[in-house]
């Protein structure tokens, strides 16, 4: 596989199409007739909550499990009917990092490149180019077992590049990481993304969809509830956020009655930072308004602002909990 | 490439790799050698004087021992393959070569084969530790060099077993009990240590057709050490055919469990 390649992944320039992907455990379904598309080239963000289905979703179409009903397509190839071709065209990056620890970064992509077929010396270029590229050439000799999370997560992605791959499946690959190592490693994917490879993104952190991928499907118990690029889900549920903190508790029941009578939505609060919060869809005007009244009630705010919303309002709107609170077993 | 070169080259690929690991960790070396040299010390000057019998000669007993010690090293060594798998799939490596297109087997036939690595290094370190406490080969130097690839065929075969026990082991604490338990009954009621002949009732029965005693004599035959005097020779089939008893039960040994371990394989997720 080379460069030239890329962008062959099927006639219509769709890279990666699965459709009714179900995958039952016992009584739980933890896939329940998923839908997705990948256009060649693009990055797709698959978002939800710890048990969601995302990493089940990543193990079919990485021919590693086979599902229980449905179908999929990865780069031309049925993942059922013909995985070997699917392996040929995918790199995939899991949440754990799969990384030989014993074995030096050297020796971890090495031994990669020579089980896709490559030739020794081949291997061993494709391998020192890697380390380059990812800024492990200095550590590239050592044992991976000294390598810091960050660079164990950079040593795996590089190892599901070896091949070049047409696809490359990343599962979580900011999981677990400090905030600098998730900021090195979506550099680090954004330079993958500009290479013109397709990359399916499962995350659970909406602030990395929104910044990595084109568009986003948003799973919940194993079902797609939404789906679309990150402005037309923040789209969907409107407006703008005003909040604002205020310097009393005495004065919460006071600030409620105001940003209601400006706001779209019943208030939220926060009793402890005395923060309110609600909807609004006049923007700047209802910022006015509410801070005027709030002054005629004498009501006194330490901090206020205006925010557009984020993919976290999207999916609280969208599920009735939180991206990254644990969902209880159902 | 065809089906078959890209298995072996495959295999080849894991070989390295396994080795590397060990290379990397000599304690590993360290552990699976002192363990054995124990059980020869145990068993040579603990026990010997009483299994030698009355007035047993304890040197003919340490030479009788050698040969049983050695299987029983070589076959404790499957549990590393055990662990190995166990460890792997615990780290996701075994997700990551699932996803590569080379050859299923090879993953299990790389890890078989490096462990037959180790336990050469093994035996080399044994056999010096052998040779110390008086033990002789007194046949042809192709007979022991027969000898020694006996008992690795039995362990090689063991190591399959191995393989499938660490791919549905539930965790690594789990594999690593698993992959050592049956290891007692099947080195212990045998020929290895104590008169075959001594064995009573089923116990007996069972010694005479484990494959482990077959192997065990027959290694004790090519490097030509006799049972201390006066213990009764063994008998029945097995026993007169101890080398082709010991080659068939390890073919049949991988012949099923190389499937069994290559089925689970392609199903088995990562925890």
């Amino acid at each position: 596989m080379s460069e030239s390649d890329r962008g062959m992944g099927g006639q219509s320039g769709v890279a990666v199409r699965a459709r009714g992907l179900v995958k039952s455990y016992g009584s739980t379904r933890a896939l329940d007739g998923v839908d997705l598309e990948i256009p060649t080239g693009q990055v797709l963000g698959l978002l939800g909550p710890n048990g969601a289905g995302k990493t089940t979703t990543v193990r079919i179409l990485t021919t590693l499990l086979r599902p229980d009903e449905g179908e999929a397509e990865v780069a031309g190839h049925d993942v059922l009917a013909d995985p070997d071709g699917v392996r040929r065209s995918i790199g995939l990056s899991g949440q754990y990092a799969a990384v030989d620890e014993n074995l030096t970064g050297f020796e971890n992509l090495y031994l990669v490149g020579r089980l896709y077929g490559k030739r020794k010396a081949e291997a061993r270029e494709r391998a020192r180019e890697l380390l380059r590229r990812f800024q492990l050439d200095e550590a590239g000799d050592r044992p991976a077992k000294g390598y810091s999370g960050g660079m164990r997560r950079r040593l795996d992605l590089a190892g599901a590049l070896v091949a070049e791959p047409s696809v490359v499946v990343l599962d979580e690959p900011t999981t677990g990481l400090d905030p600098r190592g998730r900021i090195d490693m979506w550099e680090v994917i954004e330079q993958l993304v500009a290479t013109g490879a397709t990359v399916l993104l499962t995350t659970q952190y909406l602030e990395e969809a929104d910044r990595l991928a084109d568009s986003i499907v948003v799973i919940d118990k194993g079902k797609v509830i939404a789906r679309g690029t990150a402005d037309e889900l923040k789209a969907q549920i409107g407006g703008e956020r005003l909040n604002l903190v205020v310097a009393e508790q005495e004065q919460i029941p006071a600030a409620v009655r105001v940003l209601e009578s400006v706001g779209t939505s019943e208030a939220t609060v926060d009793e402890h930072s005395r923060r309110v919060e609600v909807l609004v869809d006049t923007g700047p005007k209802a910022l006015v308004e509410a801070l005027r009244l709030l002054d005629a009630e004498r009501v006194t705010v330490q901090d206020v602002g205006l925010h557009r919303p984020t993919l976290d309002d999207v999916f609280l709107a969208l599920t009735g909990h939180g991206a990254e609170e644990e969902v209880p077993a159902s | 490439m065809n089906g078959a070169g890209k298995i072996l080259t495959d295999s080849g690929v894991i070989t390295w790799r396994n080795v590397m690991n060990v290379r990397r960790n000599p304690e590993w070396l360290l552990g699976a050698t002192l363990f054995p040299i124990m059980f020869v010390l145990m068993f040579a000057y603990v026990f010997g004087g009483a299994i030698g019998g009355p007035g047993g000669d304890s040197g003919q007993y340490r030479e009788f021992l050698i040969a049983g010690i050695f299987a029983q090293t070589v076959a404790f060594n499957s549990s590393y393959t055990v662990i190995g798998f166990a460890n792997d799939l615990q780290k996701g490596i075994i997700d990551r070569f699932r996803s590569l297109p080379m050859s299923r087997l090879a993953v299990i036939l790389g890890r078989t084969t490096a462990d037959q690595v180790l336990s050469l290094v093994v035996l080399f370190v044994m056999s010096i530790c052998g040779l110390l406490i008086g033990w002789r080969i007194r046949g042809s130097v192709l007979d022991a060099i027969l000898g020694y690839l006996m008992i690795l065929l039995f362990a090689f075969a063991l190591s399959w077993v191995g393989a499938y026990i660490g791919l549905v082991s539930r965790s690594v604490e789990v594999a690593n009990s698993a992959g050592l338990i049956w290891m007692f009954p099947l080195t212990f009621i045998s020929s290895a240590f104590v008169p075959q002949e001594s064995l009573p009732g089923v116990l007996g029965t069972i010694a005479d057709w484990n494959p482990f005693t077959a192997a065990v004599n027959a290694t004790r035959d090519l490097f030509g050490n006799a049972s201390p005097a006066g213990w009764a020779a063994p008998s029945g089939w097995p026993a007169d055919n101890a080398a082709l008893y010991a080659v068939l039960s390890s073919v049949a040994i991988i012949a099923i469990f190389a499937p069994l371990a290559t089925a689970r394989y392609r199903k088995v997720a990562s925890r």
